[in-house]
């Protein structure tokens, strides 16, 4: 595994400067849209990093969400372990909901945090944000608010490490673990 | 393939039976406790369902009855969204005369992914696993006096829970050893998580000769044995073995080896009590205690749930890539037909 310099990505280099840039897109996108009172969940890792900016952006409650049981690729690369509890620490029925992850790549990962979160309940509306979006989509999922939008060649992937600094970076791997 | 672990395990090692916990390393044990653990929290959510076992098929061939196993097993496969089948072997073919094998081969053909196996005769689920259906997840809910894995981890997920590390621990185990299917698999457990101090209390008609090779110290005093222990596991005490002469009068067993509140004193203060059940209120143990604040006979029954998500899942996924393993060799002989 080696990690690309940043500085051929110029974007990526100053993270924060992308927060900022999502959280206007986030009020944007809520007053767009009139979403009343949003709730905001978060993915596990990276996807609670941000959420909790977020969150606290705009004085929101705050969910998370490990999608590991409900992976569509469970029977080819099994289970791991140690899965953190997912906590809605609210009911979702009829609320407008933030679902929050830092990459959205192949849309899998959402794919199955729709799957988990339709298990509590059934929202208003779920809108979709992430920090960045890289070209290589298997399902037809899109951020409705994303700072940043890449185009990465086979074989490299985007890491957000954190939660203090949150540094995006991009890593090469010979396969997807 | 006389060796039990390699028969459990696939060829890079993933779990695809679960059969006793003789065998299984330290890693293998942990991994089944942590999964367990994630699994734990299923059982408080609103809806207690996670799709990981989805469109797989999970059958219980019950031929000894088992309230609890029974349930628990069949709640684990459908919060884990399998289709579950539960066949009471008395109601079904074999009473008309069909064999063993014959309704095995008749469930494998109905393409069942999993079948959780109670049978009264020792080697059972290891028999089916090894020589009828090795395609087929086979876990063992008991075999006669041989073993009960399941119940053996969820003890330990239990001490672990609630005790932490296994290494400091003075685990007792009480009552009748030589007839216990889960005793074996305990020590097992309990040795390889490291417990260092193990001991085995009771009669000595209870107890099974093997018993001195397995690195555990016996007691026939049961204040002695229980002394500054931080677990005592219970036995449950089949009142059969009264009949056999193992014991002269369950009034005597009771005086001699029933947990009281009075004997309890003797573990650590903060001690925890467990028992597989179904409890013999008044013969191992006083109602006092197995209502107490340090019984843990409760607390079991959910872990056993959260244990059983967690064999079944990962022997599934094990099983799973087994077959696909060997349906890209096409020389292998467990190619599934």
């Amino acid at each position: 595994m080696a990690t690309t310099p940043t500085a051929q990505h110029p974007q990526l280099a100053d993270t924060s400067a992308l927060v900022e840039t999502l959280l206007l897109q986030v009020d944007n996108l809520i007053s767009q849209h009139q979403l009343q009172q949003p709730l905001v969940v978060g993915i596990h890792t990276g996807g609670v990093w941000l959420a909790q900016t977020i969150a606290q952006h705009l004085q929101a409650p705050l969910g998370q969400l490990d999608i590991a049981f409900y992976r569509d690729d469970f029977s080819r690369r099994g289970l791991h372990p140690k899965v953190n509890p997912s906590s809605l620490p609210f009911d979702i029925n009829d609320r407008h909901l933030l679902l929050v992850d830092d990459v959205v790549m192949s849309g899998r990962t959402i794919r199955a945090a729709l799957n988990e979160l339709f298990d509590y309940g059934r929202p208003a509306s779920v809108k979709l944000v992430t920090l960045c979006s890289v070209n290589q989509r298997e399902l037809p999922i899109q951020a409705d608010a994303c700072a940043l939008k890449l185009d990465l060649e086979a074989g490299q992937y985007l890491q957000l490490a954190g939660p203090e600094p949150l540094q995006l970076s991009i890593i090469e791997q010979t396969a997807h673990v | 393939m006389s060796n039990p672990a390699n028969l459990q395990l696939t060829q890079s090692g993933e779990l695809r039976h679960f059969l006793t916990a003789e065998g299984l390393d330290r890693l293998m044990l942990e991994r089944i406790l942590d999964t367990a653990d994630s699994f734990v929290v299923i059982g408080h959510q609103e809806v207690k369902k996670v799709p990981l076992l989805r469109g797989r098929t999970v059958v219980n061939l019950f031929f000894e009855n088992s309230t609890r196993t029974r349930s628990t097993f069949e709640l684990a496969a459908q919060r884990l969204s399998a289709d579950v089948l539960t066949l009471d072997i008395k109601t079904s073919a074999t009473s008309k005369g069909e064999s063993l094998l014959d309704t095995l081969r008749n469930l494998r053909a109905m393409h069942s992914d999993m079948f959780v196996i109670r049978h009264g005769d020792s080697g059972a689920a290891h028999f089916i696993a090894q020589q009828v259906t090795p395609d087929v997840a086979i876990i063992n809910a008991g075999d006669g006096r041989h073993a009960h894995p399941t119940q053996a981890m969820l003890d330990m997920l239990t001490i672990r829970r609630h005790k932490g590390k296994f290494e400091p621990l003075s685990v007792a185990i009480v009552g009748d050893i030589m007839h216990s299917r889960v005793a074996r698999d305990q020590i097992h457990a309990l040795k390889t998580l490291g417990c260092k101090d193990i001991r085995l209390v009771g009669p000595n008609t209870l107890m099974p000769n093997y018993i001195d090779s397995m690195g555990v110290s016996i007691h026939t005093d049961m204040n002695q044995g229980i002394d500054g222990v931080d677990v005592v596991i219970m036995l449950r005490l089949q009142t059969e073995r009264m009949a056999a002469a193992f014991l002269p009068s369950a009034g005597e067993y009771f005086r001699l080896y029933g947990l009281t509140r009075q004997r309890l004193k003797q573990a650590k203060p903060d001690a925890i009590v467990m028992h597989p059940g179904p409890i013999n209120r008044g013969i191992e143990i006083e109602s006092a205690v197995a209502d107490g604040p340090q019984s843990m006979i409760l607390n079991q029954v959910g872990y056993g749930i959260a244990v059983r998500m967690a064999i079944m899942s990962m022997a599934m996924s094990g099983q799973i890539q087994q077959r696909q393993a060997s349906a890209s060799n096409p020389l292998s002989a467990e190619k599934r037909s």
